[in-house]
């Protein structure tokens, strides 16, 4: 799949923000006044910023609205309702904590779930996706819930909480990855089956509909990404888990706690792009690109 | 609404005989034509005299080539394009609405004035049925050029898609396949139609029939006998200089 920079960026600063809200909302840590401020405006900076990202690609971003209507069957709606309902619920949480000093704990509590919930309707939107074997499957769900606990108690300064979450998270990437290897061929659909041809020999793609690109090329078969897999995950195994967790392991001090957060995010990102760009879809075969 | 009917009245959709198909693309072209002109968004073109040409289609002809165990290889024309399938995973997804199957002839649709773009319903498409168009920002799609089948303002042999119209090969049959009595249901049964990806839970719609098997000579050749070849070893100046080419 193209790996658009809109939707990792999305789906990485999103994920981190909501797990954030998530910890605000369980009064982990219980702050009040300007202190809850900067939390939540950093949570909100994260969750805003990424979900303003995602429009990004859209080719029409004006009718944005209407997004919010098929919550009975897409994950996407269901996911931008949900989202904004967290916002909300949230916003009126972080009010009380700010400004009065007040922690409304049940709607606190709300909000955390819808936090959880915004990120899961998000990995539901891949994991649906019968046409990539690597994305269907649930643990996309487990990784993308586990990746935004995990950063939102890295942010949420929760270095015990995160100190459990971090292994388990890079744990969870690891099983995805293996699991995802295999996908493909799991799946049982081959050329063969994409033509109904196998049965008299084997098929081979001689020539494409046209000498040129087009859309389903671009957008379905991007192949970059594959060259570099082993160093990628390695960066992102390096930055996203293990250099923030050796950094929890040193006496706290917040310069320290900063190039943690960097770290994971950088190393978020990396292992998000190629959640895209490692992800083959079915519709490769017929350009006999798998 | 992005929920699938329970049952459409009518399943309208394509039978495509690869036996019969010689892969001249003219139902590309004629579709790429009528639906410029019709129905929606054009189909635009992006650098199409220049060096990186591409654009967007609604049916495109691959080819493939496929080698049996023994005998020469076969080249299958495999034109390709929305299956209107009956569990069409591109409709449900949609966020907004845009995309919809139609009850009363089962026909997928998007309602490009409600798609914003965002391009979940070609990654649900198994088949790379639908195609973003780059200059419109909306997704495209085969209409079965709902505006001719049922427009009376044309001929009647008109009011058939530009595809199944246009096919010099008649390998292109457009009819009711929810119909078991109807012509295109008879052929598929016939000739052992079949599905694409059918693990893929999709049902399309549309069939293919699949190539016969090639005929075998099985006559007596009187001629064979004689086409032998005459001299097993050569011999004279062509036999001498075999030897020492030989030896060498």
């Amino acid at each position: 799949m193209h790996p658009a920079p809109s939707v990792i960026i999305f789906t990485t600063l999103s994920g981190l923000g909501f797990g954030l809200l998530a910890w605000l909302g369980l009064g982990f840590p219980e702050v009040t006044g300007w202190v809850a401020f900067t939390f939540f405006a950093i949570a909100y900076a994260l969750a805003v910023g990424g979900l303003v990202s995602s429009t990004f690609h859209l080719g029409h971003p004006e009718r944005a609205l209407l997004a919010f209507t098929q919550w009975r069957t897409s994950w996407l709606s269901r996911e931008g309702v949900v989202s904004v309902a967290t916002l909300l619920v949230m916003a009126v949480y972080g009010a009380g904590l700010v400004f009065w000093g007040e922690s409304w704990r049940l709607l606190g509590v709300i909000g955390a779930v819808l936090s959880l919930g915004t990120v899961f309707c998000t990995a539901m939107i891949y994991a649906q996706m019968d046409t990539v074997p690597r994305w269907k499957t649930p643990l996309t769900p487990l990784l993308y819930l586990m990746l935004s606990v995990a950063g939102g108690a890295l942010l949420a300064g929760q270095v015990k909480a995160a100190m459990l979450l971090l292994p388990l998270a890079a744990a969870a990437q690891v099983l995805w990855w293996m699991r995802g290897d295999g996908a493909f061929a799991q799946s049982g659909t081959t050329l063969a089956t994409a033509t109904g041809l196998g049965g008299t020999g084997k098929v081979r793609s001689f020539e494409h509909p046209h000498t040129g690109s087009n859309y389903l090329l671009r957008e379905f078969t991007f192949q970059v990404g594959r060259k570099h897999a082993t160093k990628l995950r390695s960066i992102a195994m390096l930055l996203g888990y293990v250099l923030p967790f050796s950094l929890l392991i040193m006496p706290f001090s917040h310069a320290l706690a900063l190039v943690a957060v960097l770290s994971h995010l950088a190393g978020v990102a990396a292992s998000r792009w190629l959640f895209f760009a490692e992800a083959e879809h079915v519709v490769g075969l017929y350009y006999g690109k798998r | 609404m992005t929920t699938l009917p329970e049952k459409t009245d009518r399943k309208l959709g394509l039978v495509i005989d690869l036996d019969t198909c010689v892969g001249c693309h003219a139902c590309v072209v004629s579709c790429k034509g009528w639906n410029t002109e019709n129905y929606g968004a054009p189909l635009s073109d992006q650098d199409p005299y220049g060096a990186d040409p591409s654009g967007t289609f609604l049916n495109r002809v691959h080819s493939y080539e496929v080698q049996p165990e023994e005998g020469a290889a076969q080249l299958i024309h495999f034109p390709k394009s929305c299956l209107h399938c009956e569990d069409a995973p591109c409709v449900t997804v949609c966020p907004t609405g845009a995309s919809y199957k139609r009850v009363e002839d089962g026909i997928v649709l998007v309602n490009e004035s409600a798609c914003i773009g965002c391009g979940l319903c070609a990654w649900a498409c198994p088949y790379g049925a639908r195609e973003m168009d780059a200059a419109e920002g909306v997704m495209k799609k085969c209409t079965l050029c709902v505006d001719r089948i049922y427009n009376v303002n044309l001929p009647e042999e008109d009011r058939v898609p530009a595809c199944v119209r246009t096919c010099p090969a008649g390998a292109r049959h457009f009819g009711d396949l929810g119909d078991p009595e109807s012509d295109v249901s008879k052929l598929v049964e016939e000739r052992g139609g079949m599905d694409l990806m059918p693990e893929q839970g999709t049902k399309p719609v549309n069939k293919y029939l699949p190539p016969r098997p090639k005929d075998e000579l099985d006559q007596v050749d009187v001629l064979a006998p004689y086409l032998q070849p005459v001299a097993e070893e050569p011999k004279g100046f062509i036999g001498w200089l075999d030897r020492t080419l030989e030896k060498l």
